[in-house]
């Protein structure tokens, strides 16, 4: 047991159940799982990724790159880090990346092999034959943790927050300026990632004016806590930080227990980032085995959580601050047996620490290797230059610091560029791009008397530049740190061992070096080659040193290597928090007309059909087929009555003595001569001539119209008609309403539907008197009603248009008159059926962004004599081109019964069966016929206008068939029907 | 997620907006006068440079107006342009 009878700020009286991989453990409210695994003695808490190495936890914070576990207690989640889990009853972990155990590891074979995973392997190896043939025996081992088998019914939930100044972190820096800019009456939010504010100075042992640093924090939140202009966050860390100033923040357990976690998006006319730095590790041979530990985080281990990694320890760094850990580590009783200092002439205040606590310094000295596999045996230390001082030292614990990082992920993410700073050899805040600001150490500013300093001078800059009043305060504070001195160190050691670079992605040192002598030179390159920098932790830690080494190997600085780019997030985000409300369901509500809810109990099989409308694809009736319920609801159709719910259909109102010049202009065909009451077919092309809709536009008044378009298409034509009224055309007077929602629609169609609806009340002698494209308003059962004669069926055919709500009404009038008829409810599927019969020619799906109009069959709508139309240049510059194209067509297969595809191709009739025939065009819509007792289809074929009559074959994925081709119309070409 | 200024609206968020391209690109007066390639030219091709540029965007999930905006492709900055120029 490695836990210390006192100290650490955990609560020795709870004690918490929790298992790891398959044992159980106990531990103290307080803990995090990774406290508790060093207290329980584990010390091997995973695999690395590619060679399987036994890992321990390295470090104690949100960078920490080894203690991933997956945890099966709450939703089976992986990945999670160990280090910043709160403890919790009944915790279940299991380590990743490990199979069947944690310590006799199959995988692990990968490091026996490793001369054959090199940097780029991957690349090289898996050239020769498809990924297919490899991923077979690659996925078994390969990747971080398992995807959960079980659904999140967890909620989660999205706000927006806008406020004068975002504040991230609420460590020193943050807690100071949070505590100025709130004196100045702005608007502050302070968010930060652990349950209590403090940051770093919850893991040290640092004074303030001669009291505990904590009892600092104490007091500051005290004094935010009676201000109204300052709220504060815990448990809520900043993933991303994006345009205009958009910070987004996940929120972890919320005072509401239903929500899981929240996600905010925050505008903030002024972000103050104030992360923090991370300890860097060494680079070492074998500085990856369990055991050897950041300093900062032995040190944190202790304070916070009462808990002693080790009995006796060798500290190796390359700078002073590690030295302020000594008297920590030694009053734990951690015997401090060495420190290996890189530096040929360690500072005084270094020395005099050393000297004060009786521990050796060896000088101009590194650690070359480390001995033991599951734990730390000894390590071998040498001098930098030769073999002087080549010894080696027993101990269970190696404490490594390589300097501090600042947290610049944020500010990367916002646009800034990170700059290298040679005095404390890192690399801190660029110039802002956005209005932020970096303060503390996240700005570069290690020492805790100028993190305090930095966020309350900030602070008050931002204050007055928002425009608020500053009061007098002092800016100094008392504090016990030592002076900063850090000297990069990135010289090669023995190469007896993998010196690990990127602890989480197993990229070393040689990896590096053979990236370089295979001529990548680039950073970004470097990174992308040996995925350095590219794990889940996006290189906190490790960053600065691929770069040291970097340029150190090619001989230049740090500043012309530069680094490499930060993306979000700064942490791993669940799905869940991203989805929030929307998922199921919600992600794209469903439209509803009036019918909706009759369909569905009146078993329609319903499905997605534009415009996020859900229709009957068909209504099977008990032991009915797909096929027999449509071929029963197209008969209906042809030969008695039929009735389907049109309301998706847009429609669109325009007023004004403009709207005929507007037609004109949209249309190809020309609406100037449009009677009252007399509806035209018009097409609509895109400005680059192909097809945009086809609809039905209503003269009903003088300046007034309607018009109406297909249901996927209404967005589109109304987006096409608003721009061009409110850029192009504004001299146009022209009022354009979308009133798609505002009417239900009921289509009344086939031989028999006048006698419905005169049976349900309209007036017989109207029916008989409207001619084919007439719109009239009139009553029926009292409602007031539009009644026009339209068809998209190819029958006789009545769309009646009523006030939304009204509409179940009048559908249930006219099914109840028509119950003599048999009237029958018919599916999209089976107007499908009807549409293909016709021929009536689809713009979304025989428009394929080249189809023309006059490759579809409709230059009889265009009126080349008009001045001007949209799509009418583009027309005249295919015409202009000319060519071969493809046109629509008819296929009539010899077998009646043939099932094709949707897409099938189009080949010569003597084509090979194998290899690659000539493709002529494809099968744009197929269907069985039930009036024609055949198979049937539209298609485009390679000038198939002047093919009819000959043969050709469709080959698709259901089989092979010959066809004739015939013109595009199957039933009643001459529209005979629908004019009846 | 850039803060867009719809001229009704005030600030929204982008994806409250679709971006209608650059303003510059204007349809000729008199389309049968151009040739092939001049109307290829307005038909597909936008100078999509570096820095500056004045754009159409309308706020179709919102109040629909279309507005003209001056864009930096590079930095993000945003400034509303009168509503005359286009
Ligand atoms: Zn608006």
């Amino acid at each position: 047991m490695s836990r210390l009878s006192s100290g650490g700020a955990i609560d020795r009286r709870q004690v918490i159940n929790f298992r790891f991989n398959g044992t159980s453990y106990t531990g103290f409210k307080g803990d995090t799982l990774a406290s508790a695994l060093l207290a329980n003695g584990v010390r091997v808490v995973g695999r690395s990724f590619k060679y399987h190495r036994p890992r321990g936890v390295v470090s104690c914070g949100i960078e920490e790159t080894n203690a991933l576990v997956q945890l099966r207690s709450d939703l089976d989640q992986p990945n999670i880090r160990a280090t910043v889990l709160p403890l919790v009853e009944g915790l279940e972990a299991e380590s990743i990346n490990c199979w069947p155990s944690v310590n006799f590891d199959v995988g692990a074979i990968n490091g026996w092999l490793a001369p054959l995973f090199p940097a780029g392997f991957y690349y090289k190896t898996f050239m020769a034959k498809p990924w297919d043939f490899y991923s077979r025996f690659i996925r078994r081992v390969a990747g971080l943790g398992q995807v959960p088998k079980v659904a999140d019914t967890n909620s989660y939930e999205r706000v927006h927050h806008h406020v004068d100044v975002l504040v991230i972190g609420a460590g020193p820096a943050g807690l100071s300026t949070t505590l100025a800019v709130a004196r100045t009456g702005a608007r502050v939010l302070l968010i930060d990632d652990q349950s209590d504010p403090g940051g770093d100075l919850l893991f040290d042992t640092a004074i303030i004016d001669q009291k505990p640093a904590l009892e600092w924090v104490k007091e500051s939140i005290e004094t935010l806590a009676q201000l109204d202009n300052v709220s504060r966050l815990q448990n809520t860390i900043a993933t991303g930080y994006y345009d205009h100033n958009l910070v987004i923040a996940v929120q972890t357990s919320p005072d509401e227990s239903w929500i899981r976690e929240r996600l905010w998006h925050i505008r903030a006319k002024q972000v103050v980032v104030a992360t923090g730095a991370v300890e860097r590790p060494m680079v070492f041979a074998n500085n990856d085995r369990p055991g050897v530990m950041l300093c900062a985080s032995v040190a944190g281990y202790i304070t916070r959580f009462g808990v002693q990694p080790g009995k006796r320890c060798v500290l190796f760094t390359n700078n002073s601050r590690a030295y302020e850990y000594l008297s920590v580590l030694q009053e734990a009783g951690i015997k401090v047996v060495e420190i290996v200092d890189c530096r040929e002439s360690v500072d005084d205040d270094s020395l005099k620490i050393a000297q004060l606590l009786n521990i050796p310094v060896v000088a101009g000295s590194h650690v070359v290797n480390v001995s033991g596999k599951k734990m730390v045996r000894s390590v071998t230390v040498r001098s930098i230059n030769g073999d002087a001082n080549l010894h080696t030292v027993s101990c269970d614990l190696v404490c490594h610091s390589g300097g501090w990082n600042p947290l610049v992920h944020l500010q990367s993410h916002s646009g800034a560029k990170p700059v290298y700073d040679s005095e404390n050899v890192t690399f801190i805040p660029g110039k802002p791009i956005q209005s932020e600001r970096s303060v503390g150490a996240s700005n570069g500013r290690f020492l805790l008397s100028q993190c305090i300093t930095d966020g309350l001078e900030t602070g008050q800059k931002i204050g007055v530049e928002l425009g608020y009043e500053f009061p007098e305060i002092s800016f100094e504070k008392q504090t016990n740190d030592v002076n900063y001195a850090v000297e990069g160190f990135w010289a090669e050691d023995d190469n007896t061992g993998k010196a690990f670079v990127d602890y989480q992605n197993d990229v070393t040192r040689a990896d590096l070096a053979l990236a370089m002598r295979e001529n990548f030179q680039s950073i970004e390159h470097i990174k992308r080659y040996t995925t350095a920098g590219m794990a889940t932790d996006q290189g906190k830690m490790g960053n600065p040193n691929v770069i040291g080494i970097v340029a150190q190997m090619s001989g230049t600085s740090m500043t012309a290597t530069g680094t490499t780019t930060y993306r979000p997030p700064f942490q791993p985000v669940s799905f869940g928090v991203i989805g929030g409300m929307e998922r199921g369901a919600l992600i794209i509500p469903a439209r509803t007309t009036p019918i909706t809810e009759w369909n569905i109990s009146h078993g329609a099989a319903m499905n997605e059909a534009g415009a996020n409308f859900r229709r009957p694809f068909y209504y099977p009736k008990s032991g009915e087929s797909m096929q027999d319920a449509m071929n029963r609801e197209a008969l209906a159709t042809r030969n008695g009555c039929a009735i389907y719910d049109a309301t998706p259909l847009g429609k669109f109102e325009l007023h004004g003595e403009d709207v005929p010049e507007l037609l004109n202009r949209v249309y190809t065909n020309s609406f100037s001569d449009l009677p009252i009451g007399q509806g035209r077919f018009g097409l609509m092309l895109r400005e680059d001539g192909r097809l945009m809709d086809d609809g039905v536009t209503f003269r009903i008044d003088d300046n007034h119209y309607l018009m109406s378009c297909g249901t996927g298409a209404a967005p589109v034509v109304l987006g096409h008609m608003e721009r061009l009224l409110q850029t192009e055309w504004q001299d146009l007077k022209v009022y354009l309403i979308n009133v798609s929602a505002g009417w239900a629609n009921v289509c009344v169609c086939g031989p028999l539907a006048r006698e419905v609806l005169s049976g349900a009340g309209m007036d017989r002698e109207l029916l008989d008197s409207m001619k084919f494209m007439q719109i009239k308003t009139t009553k029926v059962a009292g409602f007031d009603v539009r009644v026009a004669r339209v068809s998209y069926t190819g029958e006789l055919s009545f769309e009646i248009n009523v006030r939304r709500r009204d509409g179940l009404q009048l559908w249930e009038l006219f099914m109840q008159a028509g119950k003599q008829h048999d009237i029958t409810p018919i599916g999209s599927e089976t107007s499908g059926v009807l549409r293909i019969e016709k021929g009536f020619v689809s713009p979304g799906i025989e428009g394929d962004n080249i189809t023309n109009p006059y490759d579809a069959g409709l230059g009889w709508v265009i009126d080349m004599n008009k001045p001007d139309f949209i799509g009418k240049r583009s027309l005249q510059r295919d015409l202009n081109i000319g060519g071969e194209r493809q046109h629509v067509v008819g296929l009539l297969p010899d077998d009646h019964n043939a099932k094709i595809a949707d897409g099938s191709a189009l080949v010569p009739v003597q084509a090979p069966t194998s290899g690659n025939p000539e493709f002529q065009g494809h099968v744009t819509a197929a269907c069985y016929s039930p009036t024609l007792e055949r198979t049937i289809a539209l298609a485009l074929l390679k000038n198939g206008k002047n093919r009819h009559g000959e043969n050709i074959r469709i080959s698709g994925l259901e089989g092979s068939f010959t066809a004739t081709v015939t013109k595009p119309v199957f039933y009643d070409p001459r529209g005979e029907k629908m004019r009846a | 997620m850039l803060l867009i200024p719809c001229p009704w609206c005030g600030q929204r968020n982008e994806d409250e907006f679709m971006c209608g391209g650059e303003s510059a690109r204007v349809r000729p007066d008199d389309p049968a006068s151009t040739t092939d390639a001049q109307w290829s030219d307005y038909l597909y091709n936008s100078t999509n440079h570096k820095g500056v540029v004045r754009e159409w965007w309308w706020h179709v999930n919102g109040c629909t107006k279309w507005f003209v905006i001056d864009r930096d492709t590079v930095t993000h900055a945003i400034q509303p342009a009168s509503e005359e120029i286009s």
